[in-house]
């Protein structure tokens, strides 16, 4: 009987089965931030276990709030900061290099097919695009990951959707995946893997396979996942070719990652993605869907673009087509946070940042801030934003404001006109 | 082992999510007794009023997918704070249930028409929690009514509950 990726992948790092299906299985890499971090710190040093099982497999990151925006967020910043000198934990990115964790750590090549990766963040799943096994965690698995450098799980059931057709002009990854959480439902893929496959995903670069993983645990999934093949090599080949005497060679290795033929699947689905049209959500449930040419005249009061979802440099350059040479409605506050440094230098040089300067928005910092509430674009009571962002729970960025998640695109459309818009009503 | 007996709080909705049991502009707070002010403060429910129906219960009754959303264990600390060690539903959001069974706290799973049953024979009536936990059953009791229900749990929860945690048993073992 053949397995999937998810199932190589856990046998290729057990550890331990203490009961029934549950798995121990080793960590390749555990990622900390700010938020969920600290009480995990502070426990390790009450019971006098201060110390990591491998600081080089440690990465760490302030990024929900910064710059800090009160004391109790520069105390946060201060435990980690510290936590990472005392235990020698030399890929920690304070302020200046500070990013949007899952985009800031592919972009640093922190994660490799095959690998395993648990963060204290839901939406760990991202990593699970460079065929790894990425899952968010409370703050104790996180602490039991930095002590001993281990996590149980079930052992992974797999729902693989094959992604079919051809998606049409102005219809994004982002589409994609709300349309496949909408199909699943919020809790359709609890407990499960999803894997991500088929000819449409095959042609996506890896921006567009994280914001698909991104947001697998809408859906309720563990980890979402793609199969490495060549796109994934030329992404990794500055932190790998030292590794390998080729392209070839490397993508070679990486095949072994990739479910066999006959692996069994708890549900297996194709989605064809030909007939889909740009999507926003309504409610507070991603999974709660209608057609952005369905939202008549729906007034908003913000724009958000940025995100682990959708803060990378192909999001901005999606958006920046939209806004070239015009201006957002008076109505609307144009709010851009490009997810890391790196993505904010490129923007720069392509010329980017002026034309969202131009049009009218503010560009903040890299931060997570906003999705959830914190800071940078919290919104008011009463108040719509149209956001590239995750969730749209009642409050999540800010008391009694309501949230519409779309693509970079539609966002930038929606900025120029002041009502949700898609991108091809744009001249 | 923690208390895993008193009244019951009904919370009758599917999907209640992270944001609304601690919202995350608490989570600036380090320590766990802070959020015990702000449980459930964002829950827009008919019959529920935070301020006044929380004080006093042990264990939540609700639906579907509790705890879906953020992986913020915060939600569990925050149950914890105000002594509600247990949560019975139809089904849990992954994360939410790990991190319960790692503080050494119950989320049980019971199926759907069992919890409706449960909806429509207690809920709107002061109703008792009682927990055998070594022989795995409930038993709910109003002034009036008294069901008895059996619930299973993993060996694995099940050692988590008894070695206080996760990191207590980790360290036992790896």
């Amino acid at each position: 009987m053949g397995k999937t990726i998810a199932e190589k992948i856990f046998d290729a790092h057990h550890v331990d089965t203490p009961s029934g299906d549950i798995h121990v299985i080793k960590l390749d890499a555990v990622f900390c931030h700010e938020i969920t971090t600290p009480v995990a710190i502070n426990d390790l040093v009450s019971r006098g276990k201060d110390r990591v099982f491998d600081a080089g497999k440690i990465k760490a990151v302030i990024d929900h709030v910064t710059p800090a925006k009160d004391s109790k967020t520069a105390e946060q910043g201060k435990l980690i900061r510290e936590w990472t000198r005392r235990q020698n934990i030399k890929d920690f990115f304070d302020i200046g290099r500070n990013g949007v964790c899952h985009a800031l750590f592919p972009e640093k090549g922190f994660v490799r097919p095959g690998y395993t990766v648990i963060m204290g963040d839901s939406h760990t799943c991202t990593h699970g695009a460079f065929g790894a096994f990425a899952a968010g965690v409370g703050t104790t698995d996180l602490e039991v990951g930095i002590l001993k450098g281990v996590c149980a799980f079930h052992y992974p059931q797999t729902i693989k959707i094959t992604v079919t057709g051809e998606l049409q002009k102005g219809v994004y990854a982002k589409d994609v995946i709300l349309s496949i959480i909408g199909k699943l439902g919020v809790n359709g893929a609890t407990n499960k893997v999803i894997e991500f496959t088929g000819p449409v995903v095959d042609r996506m670069n890896m921006e567009e396979r994280m914001t698909l993983c991104n947001m697998a645990v809408e859906a309720g999934g563990t980890s979402g996942i793609c199969y490495p093949d060549m796109i994934t090599v030329e992404y990794l080949w500055d932190f790998i070719k030292g590794d390998y005497p080729s392209k070839e060679d490397a993508l070679k290795d990486f095949k072994k990652w990739q479910s066999d033929s006959d692996a069994v699947y708890d549900e297996e689905i194709t989605h064809d993605v030909s007939g889909l049209k740009p999507l926003t959500t309504v409610g507070y449930k991603p999974d709660q869907l209608k057609s952005i040419e369905d939202m008549g005249n729906t007034k908003v009061d913000q724009v958000y673009i940025g995100s682990c979802t959708n803060g990378r440099i192909e999001d901005l350059r999606a958006a920046a087509e939209v806004l070239k040479g015009k201006k957002i409605s008076d109505d609307v506050r144009g709010v851009l946070s490009p997810a890391t440094p790196g993505v904010y230098k490129q923007a720069l040089k392509e010329g980017l940042i002026d034309i969202f300067m131009e049009a009218g928005f503010c560009v903040t910092n890299p931060t997570c801030g906003a999705c959830l509430g914190m800071s940078n674009g919290v919104l008011a009571s009463g108040e719509v934003c149209a956001s590239t962002t995750n969730r749209n729970f009642n409050g999540r960025m800010g008391k009694g404001g309501m949230i519409h998640l779309m693509s970079p695109a539609c966002a930038a459309a929606t900025a120029l006109t002041g009502y949700i818009t898609s991108e091809d009503k744009i001249q | 082992m923690k208390n895993f007996n008193g009244e019951i709080l009904f919370l009758d909705r599917a999907d209640i999510n992270t944001d609304e049991i601690i919202p995350a502009k608490y989570l600036t707070e380090i320590t766990k007794e802070a959020l015990k002010p702000y449980l459930l403060e964002d829950l827009k429910l008919e019959t529920f009023d935070p301020k006044k129906d929380i004080e006093g219960k042990k264990a939540i009754l609700t639906k579907q997918n509790f705890g879906c959303g953020s992986s913020r264990e915060h939600a569990p600390w925050a149950l914890e704070m105000n002594d509600i060690n247990v949560v019975i539903a139809v089904n849990f959001a992954r994360i939410f249930k790990q991190n319960m069974f790692n503080n050494g706290m119950l989320a049980v799973e019971l199926d759907e028409k069992t919890i409706q049953d449960l909806f429509n024979t207690f809920q709107g009536k002061k109703t008792d929690l009682i927990t055998k936990f070594e022989k795995g059953i409930f038993i709910f009791e109003s002034e009036d009514q008294r069901m008895e229900v059996p619930f299973t749990i993993t060996d694995f929860d099940r050692s988590l509950i008894t070695a206080g945690g996760w990191v207590e048993y980790a360290d036992l073992h790896y």
